[in-house]
């Protein structure tokens, strides 16, 4: 807050109210709906419903597709998050280093940033199209049985390629800008103390990079877990039989596709209570990264 | 000596590999886009133009029943337009009128109210999808612009970039300007909103991108064709071509995935600078 | 022009952090006013009271005989030059100048001709089309005195204005705004912690401690009176020396911990017989020459050679305690050396041990 700040009665009020309106409208009000729907159970017309506490959650947690799908959320959104930012440090560094085209490489490893996540699921689905992908068929003819719509393995190394390759942008940025916040003399001072490249990026760098790290992990996350929901859409949809069903598809494919609103509503809820958690750790980790 | 120089033939090496891995569906959609659809159809992906390019873009962006059954890429293009300019104009006022009036007042509801926008970070949209689709309908938005922007413009990530800013702005420059005599509106006009021009011009770029891309909302608002956006277009080619039929129209996927990239990116790599830093700003 | 009184003004925040206590002042029409402090004193907020831009929590401020505290900054008619210029970036000097002015609705005509004589005045106008960004750090000082000067207000302020500035800059800029103020004569408020600004622009000074004016006056009062122990090492430069030390129970002489004895003036101390002190004296009045005889001798450690003068730190061989001197004109002298100290009577400054407060002698 401003030291100085105008005092006025209406203005203020004036200014905030569309934000607040809006706010009330399309996300209060949607969430006060997916708790209060989480504690009834429609008839199979949906002409009425019943009071029932927590039934949907006890079936829900209970369930065998629940389940599968929160192992397979988080096994997935691990990969994804460590392979794609392994990667986008291995770019960073070896971009920060170079002298000669340093800019032409940045934007070469950025633009996919804009590709839309639906977008980037599509291209990758028809490169692993079995009538004309050449990956289906270069990985078949290389041996191995690929057939990502009956084998729950192949689909998820499919996503996973495309949730990576998306994703790896992203965190490129945010490491080139970590590394370049390095001050130079700190720098120059480790390599008169440390000859071994190799032991400096572990000893040096990789500490520095720490804050970065922290942050875009849960950035990572996140994503993993929400924005990954295009590209499942356009590839896998889920299956084979539900294998590749992340928690926020399954939510959408149970209440949009199945209508089964109690279930989804409840599902809603765990999720709401999931990114509650992920963002009060963002805080924690965002505070701590002011002192480093 | 010997051994930087082979430091920086690795760089350089893992650099283009790594180029190569980013671009390389890209490249292979824009070829294989422009062949006919028996040659992708009997050969596979294509690395080299096929001559096809007129014919499939043409086709893709004017002729009617050329990718959907009524509407062209070209309309679906204009509605990416609308959403995106929308999303991001609207975004932009809205969450600098919201973060002027916290930074800037004191006023009894300002922390209350501030909690109740910082909310919006804790119930994104995958967390409230039908209830939210069942507003908008109860409201007569479906199949709207209306229903389509206003919702999303209302998130928090804007007005806490603008308020981070807005902090950052040096507290005599209010000061000056109150002993200059403007009052709060003036300050706003004359003051704040020039001095935040690259600002609104980083976040709006990035929020046109995020715009352009919205996937989820759009596929849940959007039933009839003339509201599509080239985004949803994608998804429902992608229905076309597998659920079959005669020769699956590949080329025409290809080419709706082009055409649905293009734009943000050039956005993106044109506008790099501010890009960049809008990315790292908004994302604190 | 204008008279300005403050009279038991008080700030406290909401945080219960008390910065300003009990502040009375009178200020005459026309009168330059430094309050002069460490930082985190009290001496900004207080300024900005005086502005309208802080809330007055008790007291009144006055100008003119009318009370400003519940008037807005922009109607109680004071101008304000900040610490960092605070020039809006994103408009050229002339619409910097002019801005106020426009608020005001003062017609274009008359801007135009007040904004260029200002400018004449601060010898800016080749500036006016620049932005800041394009100006130099004293270039911009002069614009936030020309935004000033346009209002033509009744009382001036000045918030650390050059501290921004490179030392040579800043008694260039020093000079400028004491010749500026002389000549349109408005009566001018300017904080600052640099006691040398402090004591060459005031005509009258008030040093702020811990919210209080210690003690108001000009600067030589403040340099040849200091009231307090706090006063004295804040004025004068390098800060007055003070050493522990006790009037003899005879009230004939004072005695240094564990030191020499310091005759003194026959009766001058028998009202304070056996009182425990703090004796100051200034570096430069421990002179070696002079009529007085050497009372002690320093054991010289560090010399620091000024050209004009010479600085010369050290202990005494007596007691050990540290000690400043300062002679005039280049003296060769090192370390290891001893040097004999006078200081004369006159220029001793009493104080109590316990309260730093100045003991006056009849």
């Amino acid at each position: 807050m401003k030291r100085v700040q105008y005092e006025h009665s209406i203005v203020p009020y004036l200014f905030i109210a569309p934000q607040i309106i809006i706010i009330a409208v399309f996300f209060i009000w949607p969430a006060g709906q997916a708790m209060h729907q989480s504690f009834l159970l429609e008839d199979a017309f949906g002409l009425s419903s019943q009071f029932v506490w927590f039934r949907n959650y006890e079936d829900m947690v209970w369930s065998e597709p629940w389940l599968q799908s929160a192992i397979f959320t988080v096994m997935f959104s691990a990969l994804v998050t460590f392979l794609s930012l392994a990667l986008a440090l291995l770019l960073a560094v070896r971009a920060n280093e170079v002298l000669r085209g340093a800019r032409s490489y940045k934007t070469m490893l950025m633009w996919a940033y804009a590709v839309a996540p639906p977008v980037a699921g599509l291209m990758g689905n028809l490169m692993f199209n079995p009538l004309i992908g050449d990956l289906y068929k270069g990985l078949n003819w290389a041996g191995w049985d690929f057939n990502h719509n009956i084998d729950a393995f192949d689909a998820t190394f499919v996503i996973v390629l495309i949730s990576v390759w998306k994703q790896v942008s992203v965190n490129f940025i945010f490491f080139l800008s970590g590394l370049q916040a390095i001050p130079n003399s700190v720098m120059e001072a480790a390599t008169l103390d440390c000859r071994s490249a190799e032991k400096r990026f572990w000893t040096i760098t990789f500490p520095l990079l720490a804050p970065t790290t922290f942050f875009l992990l849960v950035i990572n996350i996140t994503y993993a877990f929400f924005e990954t929901f295009g590209i499942i859409d356009t590839t896998t949809q889920g299956a084979p039989g539900g294998a590749t069903n992340t928690l926020v598809y399954k939510v959408y494919a149970d209440g949009f596709l199945g209508a089964d609103l109690g279930g989804s509503s409840a599902q809603s809820v765990i999720l709401m209570i999931m990114v509650l958690t992920l963002t009060v750790f963002q805080f924690r980790f965002i505070e701590r990264r002011v002192h480093y | 000596m010997n051994q930087s120089l082979l430091r920086t033939l690795t760089n350089h090496t893992i650099l283009i590999l790594g180029t190569i891995f980013m671009g390389l569906p890209v490249w292979v959609a824009f070829m294989s886009s422009t062949h006919a659809p028996e040659t992708l159809f009997r050969e596979g992906l294509q690395f080299w133009y096929g001559g096809h390019f007129f014919e499939t873009y043409t086709e893709v962006l004017f002729v009617e029943g050329g990718v959907m059954k009524k509407v062209t890429a070209t309309k679906m293009l204009l509605n990416s337009m609308v959403l995106g300019f929308g999303f991001s104009i609207g975004k932009v006022v809205i969450s600098m009128l919201a973060a002027y009036a916290i930074v800037y007042f004191r006023f009894r509801l300002a922390m209350p109210l501030f909690w109740i926008i910082f909310m919006t970070l804790l119930l994104p949209l995958e967390v409230r999808i039908v209830p939210s689709y069942e507003v908008v309908a109860g409201l007569g938005l479906l199949n709207t612009f209306t229903g389509l922007i206003v919702p999303l413009i209302a998130s928090a990530t804007g007005t806490f970039f603008f308020r981070q800013f807005f902090k950052s702005v040096p507290e005599e420059i209010l000061e000056a300007a109150r002993l200059d005599g403007a009052s709060p509106l003036r300050f706003f006009i004359d003051i704040l909103v020039p001095l935040s021009k690259t600002m609104i011009a980083a976040i709006f770029i990035i929020m046109f991108v995020v715009g352009w891309n919205q996937y989820l909302w759009p596929l849940l608002m959007t039933t009839s064709e003339e509201h599509y956006t080239i985004v949803i277009g994608i998804k429902q080619i992608y229905q076309v071509l597998s659920e079959g039929g005669e020769l699956p129209q590949f080329q025409k996927a290809f080419a709706l995935t082009i055409l649905a990239t293009l734009p943000p990116v050039l956005v993106v790599v044109i506008f790099q600078h501010w890009f960049v830093k809008g990315l790292l700003e908004s994302e604190k | 022009m204008a008279t300005l009184s403050l009279s038991d003004v008080n700030k406290r925040y909401d945080n219960g952090a008390h910065a300003v206590r009990g502040v009375d002042m009178e200020i005459a029409d026309g009168e330059f006013i430094v309050f002069v402090g460490p930082s985190g004193c009290g001496k900004s907020t207080l300024l900005r009271m005086v502005a309208g831009l802080e809330a007055i929590t008790e007291g009144e401020i006055a100008i003119d005989g009318r009370r400003i505290n519940d008037v807005s900054p922009s109607e109680c008619d004071v101008a304000m030059v900040f610490q960092n210029y605070a020039l809006y970036p994103h408009m050229t000097v002339y619409r910097n100048m002019a801005y106020g002015l426009s608020n005001r609705k003062v017609p274009k005509t008359e801007i135009e001709s007040i904004v260029r004589q200002a400018a004449a005045t601060l010898r800016i106008e080749e500036f006016l089309d620049r932005k800041p960004h394009q100006l130099s750090g004293g270039q911009r000082q002069r614009v936030a005195m020309g935004r000033a000067i346009v209002r033509n207000p009744k009382v001036f302020l000045f918030d650390e204005p050059l501290s921004n500035l490179d030392a040579k800059l800043r008694v260039q800029m020093r000079i400028e705004i004491k010749r500026l103020q002389r000549s349109i004569g408005v009566t001018s408020i300017y904080v600052t912690h640099d006691q040398i600004e402090a004591m060459t622009l005031a005509d009258r000074l008030a040093v702020i401690s811990d919210g209080r004016i210690e003690q108001m006056g000009t600067p030589i009062e403040l340099y040849e009176t200091p009231a307090t122990t706090f006063v004295a090492s804040f004025i004068g430069s390098p800060a007055m020396n003070f050493l522990p030390a006790r009037v003899a129970d005879d009230g004939g002489s004072i005695t240094l911990d564990e030191g020499p004895v310091l005759p003194i003036p026959a009766g001058a101390l028998a009202a304070h017989a056996g009182r425990a002190l703090t004796l100051g004296v200034r570096p430069e009045h421990l002179g070696e020459e002079g009529d007085d005889d050497p009372v002690a001798s320093l054991e010289v450690e560090l010399i620091e050679q000024l050209g004009a003068d010479t600085l010369i730190y050290g202990r005494l061989a007596e007691g050990g305690e540290d000690l400043t001197v300062r002679l005039q004109g280049v003296r060769t002298l090192s370390p290891g050396d001893t040097l004999p100290i006078r200081a004369p009577w006159r220029h001793l400054h009493l104080f109590d041990a316990e309260s730093g407060a100045r003991i006056s002698l009849g």
